[in-house]
């Protein structure tokens, strides 16, 4: 009872938390909306028995990328978007096209998945388990994201990097 | 006791404000942030699967995928900033030079 | 057994000569092309004098296997070669002729531009006119058949760069191409019910049938569609309009394919094929009915000609009515004996009128010609010795032969030989008018000491030389001329008819060609009798009678001719303007041929390049095939045009339409999950 009491809760402020992000048109709004979102999410992943998970969905997702965006926002001044026609129209398709399809979805899944009912903590991922899974049947896909996370450093420096100025009057 | 369905369901929803947001917005960083929605959704049915099935690779593929969630979300960012330089504008209508 | 007598060497050299002259002509010397020619034809010639010596020694027919060519099933052709009476007849006379023509040629086209060609076809000819008569199968002598009507196209578009030359040599092949159609469905209707098309085997197979059978309509039908290939070959109505054109071809050629031999291949080709013709009775009617058709129409078309050689090509026309005719009362040595006698007199006339035009430096138009007699005197006398040949005025060749053929006619029907009676009138007049125009009266022409005359048609170009005016032509020339006039006196003297007291040799030769199983109580009935009455002693005296009035009859009407043409082109000669004048009507007709040409140019040509240029052209080749490759490409570039807006460098676009699909994929995998 509980369970699904605190389910329903967080399920509903991680599905608030979605639609603000739609909703607001200031890029600031919608990725404090989006950390709400993780946060409740993390608070499911427990009500899975997930805490690990949790505690590295707090940290790396809500700690550390969405920390970047907001940093990028700054950065960029980005200002708020218009309202123009075509975002208009885009919004009057848009959302009744995505609630649709979700009530759809939901329908679908809910008659005809199995109705197995998933007890809170049900799977009790404690580090020392998945650490034993990460390093030895998941060894090779580690080693390789860790390539891939160096490879994205550095990709990003480059990109990021200010054009040394080739010519004093030329332009990148 | 929470039917796995429900947290399928919210995973879909998840999923699906994800693609939404994808399509209507015109902000280059929101457009992102739905990409990360998305993402998040998809973990989380990886954990609901995980727990029904008691088998933890689910968490660890959830790992998995939030590692490559922060460097796509690095990279990303980098090209942004870069574009930005240039093109002087976060509408991504307006990043519309590779057309035929 | 007989010996061999590598009967395959006979169009063999003439075949080498053309390849030689063809393939390095164009480096040779003119004396070294004329040698290659003369040799390999005179050779040719040889070969077939020393088969004549072996000849009494041979058992008939004589047949020589060389190689097979088509062994399908149980159908079989082979390169093999037929040597009878029939055969060693036209084997003389082509390879003779064709000789004396090849020498003649020298002189002729001495001074013209593609000497070497000239020869290389004129022996070619030879090759596929040899192979034709020597065949001993249909397929073999089909070969022969088309060959002479390549050369013919060959050499009568010989100065291809005039319109009217290169026009005359399509006409004759296309018109040739009907009558080969025809010949062609014979021969598939020959292979699908006797299975083969060699002569030993079908006839063998033929004569089991006999007339009363169902066989009859089967023989008739091959019977017909041999002789429209026949009325194409030969020139008969309605496919003889390609020969008038035809004498856009120099005057050799003329003499060689289109009077002595070329034409002639239809005659032997029924002759040949006796055995299918004699038991279709209906068929044997149509060919006599064509033939005395064709020789009247002919002849009085010949009659208001003023080109020379255009006169000698309607009388080319009717003469082969009158051969047509013999075979088609089932006289076929009487068709093949005019077959020489006219090869001899038509292939002089035709040489002689060459080398009156080669005299007037190109003239041929009558009316400009007259008083030749004293200036060309070798030509007037051999050409004269060929008109009365023609005319049939005794003891001349054709006397012999067209007497032979008129008596045959009236057994057969009286109405054959009333025609083929004034046929012969005519042929006299026209014959004797051209005499009096070109070699008596006064030199109506324009050429006076120098060399020039107009160019016409069939002639070699102007020859500006240096000897002046109206000359004799050279010795080369002029013996063939004398050759052939000797033959034309002495050449019917082997069929004199034995109401006069001759022995008729040639048609005794021929008999065991022409001897059919049937009995001689059915050949009475065909009419196809030994005409000559000897079918009881009584008879005989009495049937030699009536023969020797109707000759009486027929050297009366000829010599009508003669006196008529006297009167009407020496005597009075403002006469034929005056009748031609009150026969206004009638007369433009005559002149105008009738207005056959008009009429298939309207009726078919005209349609035919019409529907092929609207429908075949512009409907199916434009319209369709173009179409389809143009139009598909086209659509192609229609389709990629309308796909590029996809790459709009929008990116939200892109990623709808990522969306959509996506979607589109998993609401399918659903499906089949569900299923």
């Amino acid at each position: 009872m509980l369970h699904l009491i605190l389910f329903s809760v967080f399920g509903l402020v991680c599905v608030g938390g979605a639609v603000n992000l739609l909703v607001q048109s200031h890029p600031i709004n919608s990725a404090l909306s989006l950390i709400v979102v993780m946060g409740s999410l993390a608070v499911e992943y427990l009500l899975l028995g997930a805490e690990f998970v949790a505690a590295v969905q707090v940290i790396v997702y809500a700690g550390a990328i969405m920390v970047l965006f907001v940093f990028v926002i700054m950065l960029l001044n980005a200002g708020e978007e218009e309202r123009t026609k075509g975002s208009r129209v885009s919004l009057l398709i848009g959302i009744p096209g995505m609630i649709m399809g979700s009530v759809l979805m939901a329908w679908v899944l809910i008659t005809h998945s199995g109705t197995h009912a998933v007890e809170a903590g049900a799977l009790p991922g404690a580090p020392r388990e998945i650490a034993q899974l990460l390093f030895h049947e998941f060894l090779l896909p580690f080693e390789v994201t860790s390539i891939l996370v160096l490879i994205a450093i550095m990709g990003a420096v480059v990109l990021a990097a200010r054009p040394e100025p080739l010519q004093p009057e030329g332009k990148n | 006791m929470v039917p796995l369905s429900y947290y399928l369901v919210l995973s879909g929803i998840l999923f699906a404000c994800g693609v939404t947001g994808f399509l209507i917005k015109r902000n280059i960083i929101t457009i992102f942030m739905s990409i990360e929605l998305m993402l998040n959704g998809v973990n989380l049915s990886f954990v609901a699967f995980a727990a029904q099935w008691h088998q933890l690779s689910g968490q660890v593929f959830v790992f998995f995928v939030m590692v490559v969630a922060a460097a796509e979300a690095t990279v990303g960012l980098a090209i942004i900033i870069a574009v930005f330089r240039t093109r002087e504008t976060l509408n991504v209508d307006q990043v519309n030079l590779l057309k035929l | 057994m007989n010996p061999n007598l590598h009967l395959w060497l006979i169009p063999l050299l003439p075949l080498i000569g053309a390849a030689i002259n063809g393939a390095f002509g164009k480096r040779f010397s003119r004396q070294a092309v004329t040698g290659v020619a003369l040799l390999f034809c005179g050779a040719a010639f040889a070969m077939a004098l020393w088969v004549v010596s072996q000849f009494s020694s041979l058992a008939l027919p004589h047949t020589e296997y060389v190689a097979t060519w088509i062994r399908a099933g149980t159908f079989q052709a082979d390169f093999a070669f037929y040597l009878d009476q029939l055969s060693l007849v036209m084997l003389l006379i082509v390879s003779g002729v064709g000789f004396l023509i090849h020498i003649y040629s020298v002189g002729y086209m001495w001074e013209e531009g593609g000497y070497y060609r000239f020869f290389a076809y004129l022996n070619l000819f030879m090759f596929f006119m040899l192979t034709l008569v020597l065949a001993s199968n249909y397929l073999l002598m089909f070969i022969g058949w088309e060959g002479v009507g390549l050369a013919s196209y060959l050499l009568i578009g010989f100065w291809f760069t005039k319109d009217s030359a290169a026009s005359a040599g399509k006409k004759a092949f296309i018109v040739n191409r009907i009558g080969d159609f025809g010949f062609l469905i014979a021969l598939f209707l020959l292979i699908q019910h006797f299975g083969s098309l060699d002569f030993t085997t079908v006839f063998q197979k033929i004569s089991r049938f006999s007339p009363e059978t169902a066989g009859a309509e089967l023989l008739t039908a091959i019977a017909l569609l041999l002789m429209v290939g026949a009325c194409g070959k030969s020139a008969q109505i309605p496919l003889y309009v390609w020969l008038p054109d035809a004498m856009e071809g120099p005057t050799p050629v003329s003499a060689l394919i289109h009077a002595a031999t070329m034409v002639t291949a239809g005659v032997y080709m029924v002759a040949r094929s006796h055995v299918i013709f004699e038991r279709a009775p209906a068929a044997l009617t149509v060919v006599a009915i064509i033939g005395t058709l064709t020789a009247l129409f002919a002849a009085t078309i010949g009659v208001a000609q003023t080109d020379i050689k255009k006169v000698l090509a309607y009388s080319t026309i009717s003469q082969l009515g009158y051969m047509f005719l013999a075979c088609g009362v089932a006289a076929f040595s009487a068709g093949i004996f005019h077959l020489m006698t006219h090869a001899f007199f038509k292939g002089l006339l035709f040489l002689a009128a060459g080398s009156v035009i080669h005299a007037l430096g190109g003239e041929q138009d009558m009316r400009h010609m007259g008083g030749l007699r004293t200036k060309i005197p070798w030509t007037f006398w051999t050409m004269t010795a060929g008109t009365f040949a023609i005319a049939g005025i005794p003891p001349f060749a054709g006397f012999f032969s067209k007497d032979e053929i008129l008596w045959r006619a009236y057994q057969a029907s009286w109405i054959y030989w009333l025609i083929g009676l004034s046929t012969a009138f005519l042929t006299s007049f026209y014959m004797f008018r051209l005499w009096f125009m070109t070699f008596f009266g006064d030199y109506r022409g324009d050429l006076e000491d120098h060399g020039h005359g107009a160019s016409h048609a069939g002639a070699p170009a102007p020859h500006g030389h240096g000897h002046g005016g109206i000359h004799e032509s050279p010795k080369v020339m002029l013996i063939p001329l004398m050759i052939l006039a000797v033959l034309s006196i002495v050449g019917g003297w082997v069929g004199v008819p034995e109401s006069m007291y001759g022995a008729n040799h040639f048609e005794r030769f021929l008999a065991p060609v022409f001897h059919s199983t049937t009995s001689s109580a059915e050949l009475e009935q065909t009419g196809a009798t030994d005409g000559h009455g000897l079918t009881g002693e009584g008879e005989q005296r009495t049937s030699y009678t009536a023969e020797r009035l109707f000759t009486g009859i027929s050297v009366a009407a000829a010599l009508t001719g003669l006196y008529l043409a006297w009167l009407l082109y020496l005597r009075r000669p403002q006469l034929p303007q005056k009748i031609a004048r009150s026969l206004n009507g009638f007369y433009d007709m005559v002149l105008h041929k009738y207005y056959v040409d008009e009429f298939y140019a309207t009726i078919f040509v005209k349609p035919l390049i019409d529907g092929s240029r609207t429908i075949l052209w512009h409907g199916i080749d434009q319209g369709v095939i173009d179409a389809t490759v143009d139009k598909s490409a086209e659509e192609a570039l229609d389709v990629s045009d309308t796909v590029r807006h996809m790459e709009s460098g929008n990116v939200r676009s892109y990623a709808s339409w990522v969306a959509i699909g996506a979607a589109a994929v998993i609401a399918y995998m659903i499906w089949v999950a569900s299923r």
